[in-house]
């Protein structure tokens, strides 16, 4: 019982902020969501290489079909979500911001499934290169949001032994629901997931991480933790819990190391919805062509939480939750906190897309950045999870004083926005800090040219 | 415009397409605190005081607080529009900076005085060093300074020979014989130390609930607390200052011989502790460094008020103390998530 004993004493009492949760969606089942006329599948939804397209236009493709793929280690491949005729392999928008090749497809409405799509058999019985090859083969990446390829994570270097598999279903941004709607409805399903990543790494134990303003999320875990014996850590309802880094201090009272990634302490974080995915790759044999994302906010009609195709366009879900109400201000493509604000409703939903926030005019925060105006207050010192100092980092960073920034350990930053959320001057402290990482970046480059051009005279 | 149920008919995106969204960097939705809404609380939490100084210092008191705000109000927006800079007096900051002020000072004073130390704390306490947020010294006690090194005399015993003040103020002691400088901690340098521990605990009563001496802001030593409490409780200030610097205080007043209590409770430690020293701008901005910080405070009051002529030494140790504020930020920075040490030096 050595981990979650432990919780009580070292549950993370540094930093975080409350945001009004605004989780109406947590109590509404989850729904299929549109079948669209069309979708637009990028080719790059993952950290890491992005794929090559394995069709041409007017192939005919099918649901479970690979339609992308790379030869990089770090990559992970594309799947078709609907069964129609390529239309397009074209640049396109995307979540991020920029264009990427894209595969568009236009469904027929048949929803025909890919012969390769059949149980792959009992994944106990499997070695674990096994498990990570169909891991790979799936196009499993990290659904909470950062998209990393699932099969790297699961193969850790010789020396470092994973000792515990976290399960996140913290779910700590506002609004969003789906990971609470997961582990409500498909508890088990999720739990077989997470048994095939422990065997995949030799994990010891699982505990789920669950907040705690979700009571029916914990009771049915723990119901089926008795049964599989893992443990349920309950955690605080507090604003950024769910980041990797601070649920690991709070679970296991290990902090990761500057610059280290959580297999240092001997953990591996995955989020309630890969474990589903993985579920659903082994035991129905999907792969990953759709996920589950809360669509919410006073700027959408309906709220819900809806299993979406990939690279269904943003405008069809919110078409289908009824449409815009009021003067719409931002939609942004993840929870409030740390999600991407978006300039059309044309992008499509991609592997990490948690949720569809869309806010109303006067609710969203918009004003432009002004000059770096700060009192002191010292709120977003006391305020960050990584116990940096936002404001001097802000302050340099306006400044472009970028050789100073590394002293402020300015790349341990999880861009979590506690900062920015609190100051009372609102200074826009998480793009200043975004900036000031491209700058630091920029400037470290300059100065090893520099330092080899010198060398070789 | 109504909101429509969730569903419901109406407006479908495809009739309405939005125009033109916003797009910004996260976070995407703010909590709900300013300046001016921060800079209210410290209004809020200095009100009881003020209420209650005003009644016992009637008239006088009141004519010191409005001349003092004035003057910080009306400097800040001048010399605002004199730096073609947005004039920013609705944050309240300004206020702040004059009631401060007003609460450090004697209450009978000619009027133009109070209304001097407003200007000057604003004009080079705060608005020559670049406006809010980058100021070394604490405005409103760069404002006292300069009004006690001008007119020391106001500033410190005359307006206790003021037959009128006196008639108000007896009515709070009966010992007002005792009385032989502006505050009880001006008598400590007359009597000798055996009887000083005795005498002391006289001026509890007084000293906490209604203190006839010294300046408008240290009537009640409860009611600063109370004010202080109301910053605590909303997240306002870091409990490390006024603590370490009382405690720091107390501790090194007693190790000298003298009662830690009235030390705590004399003169104007614990408005300068819990108001003044907790000052935003002019503090360290680090848990370490805000220790570090108060106890400096603390040894500096102790080491002015045993060995120095001045009747009060919390103004200059704060003062002084701003004036490392730059280097104890520099020095002591928190241990970043994942780094080792307990402080990181740079």
């Amino acid at each position: 019982m050595g981990w979650v004993r432990n919780l009580q004493r070292e549950l993370f009492t540094k930093g975080g902020v409350h945001p009004p949760s605004n989780k109406i969606a947590a109590t509404m089942k989850i729904f299929p969501g549109p079948y669209p006329e069309t979708v637009v599948i990028p080719l790059s939804q993952h950290i890491g290489a992005p794929c090559e397209p394995l069709v041409e236009i007017h192939d005919r493709v099918l649901i479970g079909q690979k339609i992308g793929d790379s030869e990089a280690y770090v990559s992970a491949p594309v799947h078709s979500s609907v069964s129609g005729e390529v239309t397009g392999i074209i640049e396109y928008h995307h979540p991020t911001g920029v264009e990427v090749l894209s595969v568009q497809i236009l469904s027929d409405g048949m929803n025909e499934v890919h012969p390769s799509v059949e149980p792959l058999g009992d994944p106990m019985e499997m070695t674990p290169q096994e498990i990570r090859k169909h891991i790979r083969r799936g196009g499993i990446v990290g659904l909470g949001g950062a998209t990393f390829p699932t099969h790297v994570k699961l193969a850790p270097p010789e020396d470092k032994q994973i000792e515990l598999v976290i399960i996140n279903g913290a779910e700590c941004e506002p609004y969003l629901t789906g990971d609470h709607r997961m582990m409500v409805e498909r508890g088990e399903d999720i739990i077989e997931g997470a048994r095939v990543i422990q065997r995949a790494v030799g994990a010891e134990r699982i505990v789920v991480a669950i907040e705690r303003n979700k009571p029916d999320a914990i009771s049915v875990m723990k119901e089926i933790g008795d049964e599989y014996g893992f443990e349920v850590a309950v955690l605080p309802a507090r604003y950024p819990m769910g980041a990797e880094k601070t649920l690991i201090k709070g679970i296991t009272g290990r902090e990761v190391p500057s610059g280290g990634l959580p297999m240092d302490v001997g953990v591996l974080v995955d989020n309630v919805g890969t474990a589903a995915a993985i579920y659903d790759l082994f035991y129905e044999g999907m792969p990953l062509v759709d996920r589950v994302l809360t669509v919410a906010g006073d700027g959408v009609a309906g709220h819900a939480n809806l299993r979406i195709k990939v690279g269904t366009l943003v405008r069809d879900v919110i078409d289908f939750c009824g449409g815009l109400v009021g003067e719409p201000g931002k939609v942004i493509l993840g929870g409030p906190m740390m999600g991407l604000a978006q300039y059309s409703t044309s992008v499509p939903v991609i592997k990490g897309t948690s949720g569809i926030v869309v806010l109303r005019g006067e609710t969203v925060w918009k004003r432009e950045p002004g000059h770096f105006v700060c009192i002191r207050c010292v709120l977003c010192v006391r305020r960050c999870p990584m116990n940096l100092m936002p404001y001097l980092i802000g302050s340099y960073s306006d400044a472009g004083m970028w050789e100073e920034l590394e002293t402020l350990n300015i790349n341990d930053c999880v861009e979590c926005g506690c900062c920015a959320y609190k100051c009372p001057t609102k200074n826009p402290l998480v793009q200043l800090i975004k900036v000031g990482k491209e700058g630091m970046a920029r400037q470290q480059k300059k100065m090893e040219e520099l330092t080899e051009a010198l060398d070789k005279e | 415009m109504p909101r429509e149920k969730p569903g419901g008919k109406g407006s479908k995106g495809k009739d309405r397409k939005p125009e033109l969204l916003h797009i910004g960097v996260s976070p995407h939705v703010r909590g709900r605190n300013t300046t001016t809404s921060i800079m209210g609380w410290v209004i809020v939490a200095l009100l009881p005081l003020t209420a209650y100084s005003i009644y016992i210092g009637g008239l006088s008191t009141v004519v010191v607080i409005l001349m003092s705000v004035t003057g910080a109000v009306v400097t800040e927006a001048a010399i605002q529009r004199m730096r073609h800079v947005k004039v920013s007096i609705g944050d309240l900051s300004a206020v702040v900076t004059g009631l401060l002020l007003a609460l450090t000072l004697p209450p009978e004073l000619p009027f133009w005085m109070p209304l001097a130390g407003g200007v000057v704390a604003i004009a080079l306490g705060k608005q020559v060093f670049g406006g809010l947020g980058h100021n070394i010294f604490n405005p409103a006690l760069v404002g006292r300074a300069v009004l006690f090194i001008s007119y020391s005399k106001y500033m410190s015993t005359s307006w206790l020979t003021d037959p009128r003040a006196l008639m108000v103020k007896t009515q709070a002691i009966e010992s007002i014989n005792a009385v032989t400088g502006a505050t009880p901690l001006a008598t400590m340098g007359h009597v000798r130390e055996g009887e000083l521990t005795i005498q002391a605990s006289r001026y509890y009563g007084p000293l906490l609930f209604g203190n006839p001496w010294g300046c408008i802001g240290e009537v009640s030593a409860i009611l600063i607390v109370v004010g202080l409490v109301v910053l605590l409780i909303k997240g306002l200030v870091d409990w490390r200052i006024p603590v370490g610097y009382v405690g720091t205080v107390m501790l090194l007043s007693w190790a000298l011989g003298m009662d830690p209590l009235f030390a705590m409770l004399s003169g104007g430690l614990l408005l300068g502790a819990c108001f003044m020293a907790t000052d935003y701008v002019t503090n360290p901005m680090t848990p370490w460094g805000k220790l570090v910080f108060s106890v400096g405070c603390g040894c500096i009051t102790v080491v002015l008020r045993f060995y120095s002529n001045l009747p009060e030494g919390v103004m200059f140790a704060i003062l002084v103390m701003n004036g490392f504020t730059p280097l104890i930020d520099r020095y002591l920075r928190p241990r970043a998530f994942g780094h080792k040490g307990l402080v990181k030096q740079v």
